[in-house]
C-alpha cells in the first residue's frame, strides 16, 4: 500500500514528452534532487524530504537560429564511477553540466546535415554505461562519449549504428560488472531494441524487432530487458538471445517511463491512462526463465503521467509527474 | 518538435471556429421577412460560412500551410484567426474575437489530450472536414476546395508511422500547455473540473489496438505460453469495436472533433480568478521584446498572402456577431480582461533586411485591398491595420 506525501512545487509545468523525470538518489544524507523538463527550459529542485526544504534551478536550452525557442527534450542525471554528470538533450544537441546545473562542462552541437526537411532534429535518450555517457539521436545514431574522471575533456567515442529511426530511451545494467556480456539496451520509435555490450567499441548483442509502435521507454536489470510500448504493453525478454519470455497488458495508453529498483527487482510503469503499476521481477529457480508479478496500481486522476522514477534503491517510495502539473507526486508505502 | 503540425492545428482550430460561429448565427437569426437591415438571416449565416470556408480553403493559402515548418507563436496563430473570422462580412469585437478564440483552443486541447492513439488526431481532423462539408453543402465549387485538402491531408499523414504522430501529439501538446480556461459547456458535461482541468475517463474502449489491460502471459525459452495470470488494473475498460476509417468518406467512429454545440447548448466562457493568474503568468513570461516577430511576420505574410479577403463595400454597415449573450456582457467582458501584456505594437524593423522588406511589402500587395471603411482598432489590431494600410 502507498500513501500521498507532500508534492514537490514546480515553476512550470511538466512537458508532455516522455521519461520526463530524473531523480538523483545521493548515497550520503537524504537529499534528493528532481529534474524536470518543461518546455524551453528544465527544472532542477533539490529536496530534503523532511523539512521540505528546496533549492531550484534552472537550465535553458542552447538557442538556435530558428524560429521558436529550442525546446529541451530530456534531462537526466548520469551516475559514473568517480562524478556525476546532468545531461540535457534538446532540438540542438546535447549539453552536460556538473550535478548541480552549476556549469556546463560540455556541448556537442547535432550534425543537421543530412536530415530532410520534414524531418524533426533532436536528441533523446539517455544513460551512463562505466565511464562512457550514450545519447540517442533523431537519425537512430547513438552518440557514445567517453568521460574522464574529472575536467571537461570529454570525447566523443564512437556513433552505434543498429536503428533506423529516432531512439526514444537508453538504459544499461544498474550493477556494473566487469564480465556483464550484455549491459546496454537502446530503443527507438519503431519498437526495435538493441542490446549491446560496452567497452572501449561496444558490440551489438543481439536485436529485437518491434511490431508497429514505439517503445518510449527501457530498462535493464540483471540480464532482463523491460520494455514499456506505445500500446501499453510492457515486454520482459532475455537480454543475451533477446526471447519475449513476459507479455503484460499492463495500460489502456501509452507507457510514458519506466523505472527500476535494483535491490529488490521492482519495476515501476507509469501511462498516459492516469496509471502507475508496480511489479516485481525475479526468475524461476528450476527454469531460468524471468516470472513477473503484480504488486501495487495506483491511478493518479485525471493527469497525463509523462514521468516516474523510484526515490529509493528499495523501491519503497516513487514520485511521477504528469503533463501541465506544476508539481511532482510523491508517494510511500506503508 | 514535429515539423508537420501546422496543418492540424490550423484545421481543427478552424473547424471548431466554423461550429461556433454557426451555433451563435443559428441563435440570433431571425426569419428573412421579419429581419430588420441589421439583423441576421438565414441567408446571411450560409454566405458568412461561405465566405470563411472558402478563404479557409483556398488554395495558395492551403499549400503554404503544409510546407514543412515549425509551429510559430500563439499571438501569430490567433492574428491568421482574426483575419479569418473577419473574411466576411461579419464583425466580431476584441472581446467576443478572445472569447471565440478560447473556446477554439480549449476545444481543440481536449479533442488531442482525449484521442486514444495519437493517430486519432487525423480522425478528429477529418470529423472536422466532415462537418465543415455539411455547412456549405451548397456551394459545389468550396466542397471540391475541402475535398482536395482531404486528399493532401491523406496523402501526407496516412502514411506515417506511430512514433511520429506520437510526436506530433507531444507538439499539440506543448503549444497548448498550461491553458485552463472554463468552458461552460465542458463543465456542465463534466469533462472538465472546476480547476479548468479535463476529466480523463478510465473507462470505456481501449484504443485501436490496445488490449484491454489485466492480463500477464509468461513464455518459455521455445516461446510456448506457459502461464496466465490476470492482475487488478484499476479502470473499466473494454476491448474496441472497430477502427475508425481514415478515407475520404467513412463511418470515423471517434466522435471527438463533432459538433457539441447546438440551438439550445450555448457557447460560454468563465474565467475564474485561478486561470487568469496562470494566463498572466504565462504573459509574465513573454514580456521579454520577442525577437522572432520579424520572423513571425514574414510567416504571417506568406500565409496570408494566400488569403482573399472580400473586403466589405460601403453601404453595409459591417454585420456584428456578438459571442455573449447580450451587448452589455460583452462590454462588460472587455473591461474585465486582465492587460494583455504581449499586445504590443511589433516594431518593424524593415530597414534592416532589405530583401526581406521587399519580398514582405511584394507579397503583401497581392492582398485584395479595395476602399474600405477604417473599423475603430484596439491595440491588438494594430498590426493588422498596418497591414491593411499597405
Amino acid at each position: 500500500m502507498f500513501r500521498r506525501e507532500h508534492s514537490i512545487p514546480l515553476r512550470g509545468s511538466a512537458a508532455a514528452l516522455c521519461n520526463n523525470l530524473s531523480v538523483l538518489q545521493l548515497p550520503t544524507g537524504n537529499l534528493r534532487h528532481f529534474g524536470v523538463v518543461h518546455g524551453p527550459s528544465a527544472q532542477l529542485l533539490s529536496a530534503a524530504p523532511e523539512d521540505g526544504s528546496l533549492v531550484q534551478r534552472q537550465l535553458q536550452a542552447k538557442e538556435g537560429a530558428g524560429v521558436s525557442p529550442t525546446l529541451i527534450t530530456q534531462v537526466h542525471w548520469c551516475v559514473l564511477p568517480f562524478r556525476v554528470l546532468l545531461v540535457l538533450t534538446s532540438h540542438r544537441g546535447i549539453q552536460m553540466f556538473e550535478s548541480d546545473g552549476s556549469i556546463m562542462v560540455y556541448w556537442h552541437a547535432l550534425d543537421t546535415g543530412d536530415a530532410p526537411p520534414v524531418q524533426a532534429v533532436f536528441a533523446r535518450g539517455i544513460a551512463a554505461s562505466g565511464h562512457f555517457i550514450c545519447v540517442g539521436t533523431w537519425s537512430g545514431r547513438v552518440l557514445v562519449f567517453d568521460i574522464p574522471a574529472k575536467g571537461p575533456n570529454i570525447m566523443l567515442s564512437e556513433e552505434l549504428a543498429g536503428h533506423q529511426t529516432s531512439i526514444t530511451d537508453i538504459a544499461t545494467e544498474p550493477v556494473q560488472g566487469g564480465d556483464c556480456m550484455a549491459d546496454v539496451v537502446t530503443a527507438d520509435d519503431s519498437g526495435l531494441l538493441c542490446v549491446w555490450r560496452s567497452g572501449p567499441e561496444f558490440t551489438l548483442v543481439t536485436r529485437i524487432p518491434g511490431f508497429g509502435v514505439p517503445c518510449p521507454s527501457v530498462k535493464l536489470w540483471q540480464g532482463i530487458v523491460a520494455a514499456g510500448y506505445g500500446n501499453g504493453q510492457v515486454r520482459l525478454y532475455e537480454a543475451m538471445k533477446g526471447t519475449l519470455h513476459v507479455q503484460i497488458s499492463a495500460h489502456a495508453r501509452t507507457i510514458c517511463a519506466l523505472d527500476l529498483a535494483p535491490e529488490v527487482g521492482k519495476l515501476l510503469s507509469a501511462a498516459e491512462d492516469t496509471f502507475v503499476h508496480i511489479w516485481k521481477l525475479s526468475r524461476s529457480p528450476e527454469s531460468g526463465s524471468i516470472e513477473v508479478e503484480h504488486c501495487h496500481g495506483e491511478c493518479v486522476s485525471n493527469t497525463q503521467l509523462c514521468g516516474a522514477r523510484f526515490c529509493d534503491p528499495s523501491g519503497s517510495s516513487f514520485a511521477v509527474t504528469g503533463y501541465d502539473l506544476a508539481e511532482i507526486l510523491r508517494f510511500s508505502s506503508v | 518538435m514535429s515539423v508537420r503540425t501546422l496543418p492540424l492545428l490550423f484545421l481543427n482550430l478552424g473547424g471548431e471556429m466554423l461550429y461556433i460561429l454557426d451555433q451563435r448565427l443559428r441563435a440570433q437569426n431571425i426569419p428573412g421577412d421579419k429581419a430588420r437591415k441589421d439583423e441576421w438571416t438565414e441567408v446571411d449565416r450560409k454566405r458568412v460560412l461561405n465566405d470563411i470556408v472558402s478563404t479557409m480553403f483556398n488554395r495558395k493559402f492551403m499549400e503554404e500551410l503544409f510546407k514543412p515548418q515549425e509551429l510559430y507563436s500563439k499571438k501569430a496563430l490567433r492574428t491568421v484567426y482574426d483575419r479569418l473570422a473577419h473574411a466576411s462580412i461579419m464583425r466580431l469585437n476584441q472581446a467576443s474575437m478572445d472569447k471565440l478564440y478560447d473556446l477554439m483552443t480549449m476545444a481543440f486541447k481536449y479533442q488531442v489530450l482525449l484521442c486514444p492513439r495519437p493517430k486519432d488526431v487525423l480522425l478528429v481532423t477529418f470529423n472536422h472536414l466532415d462537418a465543415i462539408k455539411g455547412l456549405i453543402q451548397d456551394s459545389p465549387t468550396i466542397l471540391h476546395q475541402v475535398d482536395e485538402t482531404f486528399r493532401q491531408l491523406m496523402e501526407v499523414y496516412c502514411g506515417l508511422s506511430a512514433g511520429e504522430f506520437q510526436l506530433i501529439r507531444q507538439t499539440l501538446l506543448i503549444f497548448f500547455q498550461d491553458l485552463h480556461i472554463r468552458v461552460s459547456i465542458f463543465l456542465k458535461d463534466k469533462v472538465q473540473n472546476s480547476n479548468g482541468r479535463f476529466v480523463l475517463p478510465v473507462s470505456g474502449p481501449v484504443p485501436w489496438g490496445t488490449e484491454v489491460p489485466g492480463l500477464i502471459r509468461m513464455f518459455n525459452h521455445k516461446g510456448e505460453e506457459v502461464k496466465k495470470i490476470k492482475f487488478k488494473h484499476g479502470g473499466n475498460y473494454v476491448t474496441a469495436t472497430k477502427e475508425g476509417s481514415f478515407e475520404l468518406y467513412g463511418d470515423r467512429v471517434l466522435k471527438l472533433g463533432t459538433n457539441m454545440y447546438s440551438l439550445n447548448r450555448p457557447v460560454d466562457t468563465q474565467t475564474s480568478g485561478a486561470s487568469k493568474n496562470s494566463t498572466s503568468r504565462a504573459q509574465q513570461e513573454n514580456i521579454a521584446p520577442n525577437p522572432l516577430a520579424k520572423e513571425e511576420l514574414n510567416f504571417l505574410a506568406r500565409l496570408m498572402g494566400g488569403m482573399e479577403i472580400k473586403n466589405p463595400s460601403g453601404p453595409e454597415p459591417g454585420f456584428r456577431l456578438n459571442l455573449f449573450t447580450t451587448d452589455e456582457e460583452e462590454e462588460q467582458a472587455a473591461l474585465t480582461k486582465p492587460e494583455e501584456l504581449d499586445n504590443k505594437v511589433i516594431n518593424i524593423q524593415a530597414m534592416q533586411d532589405q530583401q526581406r522588406s521587399e519580398e514582405l511589402a511584394r507579397i503583401l500587395g497581392e492582398l485584395e485591398v479595395t476602399d474600405q471603411p477604417r473599423w475603430s482598432t484596439s491595440k491588438g489590431d494594430d498590426l493588422l491595420a498596418m497591414m491593411d494600410e499597405l
